[in-house]
């Protein structure tokens, strides 16, 4: 067996007397797609926080490429070759399109000079515009990041994800708020993302999941309720059970 | 953390219009300029010395505020410490004027770095409020410290008349030379603030000052980035407290107070937090104010303060902020 890229062993979070997270215990292999679901407040959006180290977990540890990464700082992540997007869009609002990915691609070059003319960095322009085409923003170059219709900022903070080259993606529902047109364009673009990259991708949308995942996890009040493959997730009574009547999740 | 920062004035983007662009090229060289022209332009040489002084501690203090989205109410704190140092190594010390400047600077620099330690791990108001609080404690400090600051009196009895550069004697009792000793000391200053703010790291501000969530994201050590901009900041102010030092030849205890920190929040604004050469603008737009207004009235704060407030509610760029953004609509059109 190879080490998986990401392991997570017994790991919880909880705020306060409230346990958001408990127990949860998985392995990660390379170059697939494993969505997580489970309905609003499961923990999900908690899970990535600990992955990503917005929050350090409050048991357990994790471990990445064998080596334990619990606890460290959040900053540390992106060199780690660990990239995220988060639910409710998360970018540089004031800044041009190429400059929110620029200054991304930027932080794994040089974060602390201030001497030399980034300007002549022309390596990270066109890594940028390598990330800003891959996610099909290279048209919208030059516009002013608000600007941008919510599809298009969501792809934008793929790609401000992605110009890292990250071993690791974690997409806090990429198609949270879109409208049907805008996530036929993400889901075409999560399966192109899908082919050679390792994914961890919350979402709601059950047929999309479906189409695009090895693997789920599903979690429920913060435990890992089911773990297998669509099919056996399909069929697993635990999982009917939580959904039923939620009826957000198989629709 | 987007909404703490996203009301702060927009800046320093992309020049997207040709017109914004040649400007942002030329920024060095063209404020140099008008730092030059300023003493013939303005009916006084007391005037112009002071929007020079003044402005450039506004220039540092908005690498600070309107580049990085700090908001800091301590500035007082590095102006002060740069002028006092200034004064105490060449009055009791007998340092030749540009080591005492040098010890100044360091000496700032050094506070601002300790105050930034202290002060950036808070957020928004409760940072404010640190920073005034520990500028508050320099204060108090300057005034029970009497023998070595003159205390309530200020400090006195240091004067520089001539300074020596190369060999060659410059009487700076001589106001329109002691203005363009001064000025060089700001150019190089302002120089240094440009290249910064074109450096790697004038991103990575930018990108804290826009979401400090996401800068962290994507690698950036947001409190050490902070931090160093803080410490630069407080540089720069330093060295502006140090040309008040050379330029009054006493140091008035009140530079340390509450009031100077306000002013030159005051004066970022007025002129335009996040351009270049917007503090300029309102460093002389504030003194102006303050001379004109004070010739009829003694409660001249007021009127000032209700200019500043119809300037955040209805100019958040400033007075520089707007007119270049106008002329960018132009270009771009
Ligand atoms: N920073 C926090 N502080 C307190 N409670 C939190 C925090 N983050 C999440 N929670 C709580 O933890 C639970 C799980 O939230 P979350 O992980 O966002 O759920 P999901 O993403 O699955 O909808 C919710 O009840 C939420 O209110
Ligand atoms: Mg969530």
């Amino acid at each position: 067996m190879t080490t998986p890229l990401l392991a997570v062993e017994n790991v919880g979070r909880r705020f306060g007397g409230f346990v958001a997270l408990e127990g949860v215990t998985a392995a990660f292999e390379p170059n697939r797609v494993t969505a997580i679901i489970g309905p609003n407040g499961a923990g999900k959006s908690t899970f990535f926080n600990v992955l990503s180290g917005v929050m350090p977990p409050s048991t357990g540890s994790i471990r990445f490429k064998g080596r334990d990464i619990t606890g460290t700082p959040q900053h540390r992540f992106a060199h780690l070759g660990i990239a995220r997007s988060y639910q409710i869009t998360n970018i540089f609002p004031e800044l041009s399109v190429h400059e929110n990915v620029r200054v991304a691609a930027q932080a794994l070059r040089t974060r602390y000079d201030i001497w030399c003319n980034r300007a002549a960095m022309t390596e990270l322009d066109d890594k940028a515009d390598a990330a800003l085409a891959a996610v099909g923003l290279a048209g919208r170059r030059d516009a002013t990041a608000k600007f941008l219709a919510h599809g298009q900022q969501r792809a934008l903070e793929i790609a401000v994800a992605l110009v890292a080259d990250p071993e690791l993606l974690l997409l806090d529902e990429p198609t949270a708020g879109m409208g049907p047109e805008e996530t036929k364009d993400m889901v075409g673009l999560l399966e192109r993302l899908a082919k050679d990259r390792t994914i961890l991708l919350v979402e709601h949308k059950m047929k999309m999941i479906l189409g695009l995942s090895d693997r789920i996890l599903v979690l429920h009040h913060g435990r890992l309720i089911a773990d297998g493959s669509p099919q056996h997730i399909q069929t697993d009574p635990e999982v009917r059970r939580v959904y039923l009547g939620q009826n957000d999740g198989y629709a | 953390m987007t909404a703490s920062t996203s009301s702060l004035p927009a800046a320093a983007r992309a020049p997207r219009s040709p017109w914004r662009a040649r400007l942002t090229a030329w920024r060095v060289p063209l404020s140099i300029l008008a730092l030059c022209l300023l003493p013939w332009l303005l009916p006084s040489q007391a005037l112009a010395v002071n929007v020079l002084i003044y402005g450039l501690l506004a220039v540092g203090y908005n690498l600070l505020f309107g580049y990085t989205g700090l908001l800091s109410f301590g500035h007082a704190a590095f102006f002060g410490a740069g002028a006092y140092v200034t004064g105490i190594a060449i009055g009791q010390f007998g340092l030749p004027w540009f080591a005492a400047m040098l010890l100044g600077v360091a000496f700032g620099g050094a506070l601002a770095f300790l105050v930034g330690l202290l002060s950036i791990r808070t957020r928004g108001i409760y940072f404010s409020m640190v920073t005034l609080a520990l500028s508050q404690l320099v204060y108090y400090t300057a005034l029970q410290a009497s023998s070595w600051t003159g205390g309530e009196n200020g400090l006195r009895g240091f004067t520089v008349s001539t300074i020596n550069v190369f060999g060659w004697a410059i009487d700076i009792l001589d106001p329109v030379k002691k203005y363009y000793v001064l000025m060089v000391f700001a150019a190089a200053a302002l120089w240094f603030v440009s290249r910064v703010l074109n450096s790697p790291f004038g991103a990575v501000i930018e990108a804290v000052r826009e979401n400090e969530t996401r800068a962290r994201a994507c690698g950036y050590d947001v409190e050490r980035t902070k931090l160093l901009s803080f410490t630069l900041s407080g540089v720069i102010g330093a060295l502006a407290g140090t040309l008040f030092a050379l330029h009054l030849a006493i140091v008035p205890l009140d530079i340390l107070s509450i009031h100077t920190s306000g002013m030159v929040v005051m004066m970022t604004l007025l002129g335009g937090a996040g351009s270049f050469f917007g503090p300029f603008v309102g460093a002389l737009a504030f003194l102006l104010m303050e001379d004109v207004v004070s010739l009829w009235t003694s409660h001249w704060q007021i009127v000032v303060g209700t200019v500043f407030i119809l300037f955040v509610l209805f100019l958040p760029k400033g007075i520089w902020g707007t007119a270049l953004a106008a002329l960018a609509g132009r270009g771009g059109r």
